[in-house]
């Protein structure tokens, strides 16, 4: 590692840093501005009432303030756990057959090359090949590998995408990555639960005593119009929230970070060739991953969704994909093997 | 006025002399510490080769000189003396030696389907591999941080501190036998050959 490499490491994770800290500032502010708005206009309608019946106290800001830090601290915490619960994969702690024991040696001999501890290993049981890490920091993180990965790629080629995986550990793109995850998460749960509260309510007067903030009075069809209307507007914000947080995610993912932990990989490995026939190989096998669905799709190695956007360079594809095209990660890591090769004295096969 | 910028200047020194300080005592402790997961990397290979050796033995009778090759060289590895002046020379010297008689035992038992074909072996090919793997990985993690540590104290301006930091610079992991520089001819991975 020259002087250069370890500076371009210390901006990378200090910016992931910074990055997640936005995020979840972020996340929390979205969450006080609709509470603490819906408060303003409330006092604006109650402002000619008498003092009694004014809407003074804001509750509804602090209630969706707490709100936003909870669900935040929760997707936070919980992140790397749901992460892999959501794809149904296994940890792997007694290596069981010979694949699993040679994974397990990969993945101690790239820790040892990354200068990390080793992280907990697991194995997703689909037969597309594809590998994702997740984790807050190098101490608490987790790399994921597909059975169809460890059927199809030799021994070399497995150590390269361990090492592009380590790679995101370590300049802790990992963290970004799952904090995001988590808490695009939380928001499709939120709007699920609103949902299923709105259209209980639509249905029937069952779910009365449900929602708590009824401004204290007791039944009466009077007092239920603005837990209504408050449902109402946090189940239309969640659904618009969603898919605008989904396109931040891709946003954030800079597809240059694929390209970093690809140099990173190769770094480790020093053997930038292996990565790049294991990236052929997992090209070539263009079933989309089915365990792996939208809300991890940026923590792959490659885009487990099989969208065709991937494919292309572009305005759009730099808007919209979450993965940088195949075809130019593979000719880069080419360049470098062939530059290595030449150095060394050695022909190129 | 002007004593006000004497303070704010000498106060921007003493943060640079703090930071170039410890900057310096980090990344010395970080190549000691990479040069201690060398060291359980080769104790893991000694640790290795008796069993490797009781795996084969049996079968290659007559391949006896590259076995006592082997293992004169892994004891002449465990006893060298790492402490002093030129450790790091010394067991790289030693290991070196070791890796290529390890090297020449695994062409042989390439030359042996049969012997291959044991899952005993097979495990222990794995496992070897693995650890020269470790070896080199933890070898390189080595060189990469004493390199950096190296440029750290050379560079100006922190090569005025590094006199006080008592920077030493550190040796790095050499490779002196001409054979282990050569790409390796030999397939050690159990994949199926394609």
């Amino acid at each position: 590692m020259t002087d250069e490499a370890s500076l371009n490491l210390f901006q990378q994770q200090e910016a992931n840093r910074r990055r997640t800290r936005l995020l979840v500032v972020g996340f929390v502010l979205f969450f006080a501005w609709l509470g603490f708005g819906g408060d303003f206009i409330y006092w604006l309608a109650t402002a000619n009432e008498p003092p009694a019946a004014q809407h003074s106290v804001w509750w509804f800001g602090m209630a969706a303030t707490a709100l936003g830090v909870l669900l935040a601290w929760y997707a936070y915490s919980t992140g790397p756990e749901k992460v892999l619960w959501a794809t149904g994969a296994e940890e792997v702690l007694e290596p069981a057959t010979d694949q699993q024991r040679q994974l397990v040696n990969v993945v101690e001999e790239m820790a040892i090359a990354a200068g990390v501890p080793r992280p907990r290993i697991w194995i997703v049981p689909d037969p597309d090949p594809n590998a994702f890490a997740t984790g807050v920091d190098p101490s608490h993180a987790h790399v994921a590998v597909t059975q169809g990965l460890l059927d199809l790629c030799s021994r070399d080629e497995l150590q390269a995408v361990i090492g592009h995986e380590l790679g995101h550990v370590k300049n802790l793109d990992v963290r970004l990555m799952t904090t995001l995850a988590a808490l695009v998460g939380a928001v499709l749960l939120m709007r699920d639960g609103a949902t299923r509260i709105f259209f209980s309510r639509g249905s029937g007067r069952i779910a009365g005593g449900e929602g708590g903030g009824g401004g204290g009075g007791r039944g009466g069809r009077k007092n239920l119009g603005p837990l209504v209307a408050v449902l109402l507007v946090v189940w239309i914000v969640s659904w618009i929230l969603a898919p605008i947080i989904s396109q931040l995610l891709a946003l954030a993912v800079s597809r240059k970070r694929e390209y970093l932990a690809d140099a990173m990989g190769a770094q480790f490995t020093r053997n930038p060739l292996a990565l790049a026939s294991a990236l052929q190989k997992i090209e070539a096998a263009d079933a989309p991953t089915t365990h792996i669905k939208q809300g991890a799709a940026h923590l792959c190695i490659a885009d487990p969704l099989g969208r065709r956007l991937t494919s292309h360079e572009g305005f759009l594809a730099d808007l919209l994909a979450t993965h940088p095209p195949m075809a130019k990660r593979i000719t880069i890591l080419r360049g470098m093997g062939y530059a290595a090769l030449k150095k060394e004295g050695g022909s190129v096969a | 006025m002007s004593s006000w910028l004497l303070l704010i200047l000498l106060v921007a020194v003493a943060l640079w002399l703090i930071g170039a300080y410890n900057g310096l005592v980090s990344l010395k402790n970080q190549t000691l510490n990479a040069f201690k997961q060398i060291d359980v990397q080769l104790k893991r290979r000694h640790d290795l080769i008796p069993n490797l050796v009781n795996a084969v033995k049996g079968a290659m009778d007559f391949e006896r000189s590259t076995l006592e090759a082997v293992i004169q060289a892994r004891n002449q590895a465990v006893q060298v003396n790492a402490t002093g002046p030129g450790g790091v020379k010394r067991i790289s010297q030693a290991e070196n030696a070791l890796s290529s008689a390890l090297q020449r035992l695994l062409v042989v038992v390439e030359q042996y389907p049969q012997l291959k074909a044991t899952s005993n072996v097979g495990q222990l090919q794995e496992e070897l591999t693995t650890t020269e793997n470790r070896i080199a990985f933890s070898r390189q993690l080595y060189n990469d941080t004493a390199t950096q540590y190296n440029t750290r104290q050379q560079q100006f301006p922190t090569s005025l501190v590094a006199g006080l930091a008592r920077a030493q610079p550190a040796d790095l992991w050499e490779i002196t036998d001409q054979g282990e520089r050569a790409v390796p001819q030999v397939d050690l991975s159990l994949k199926p050959k394609a």
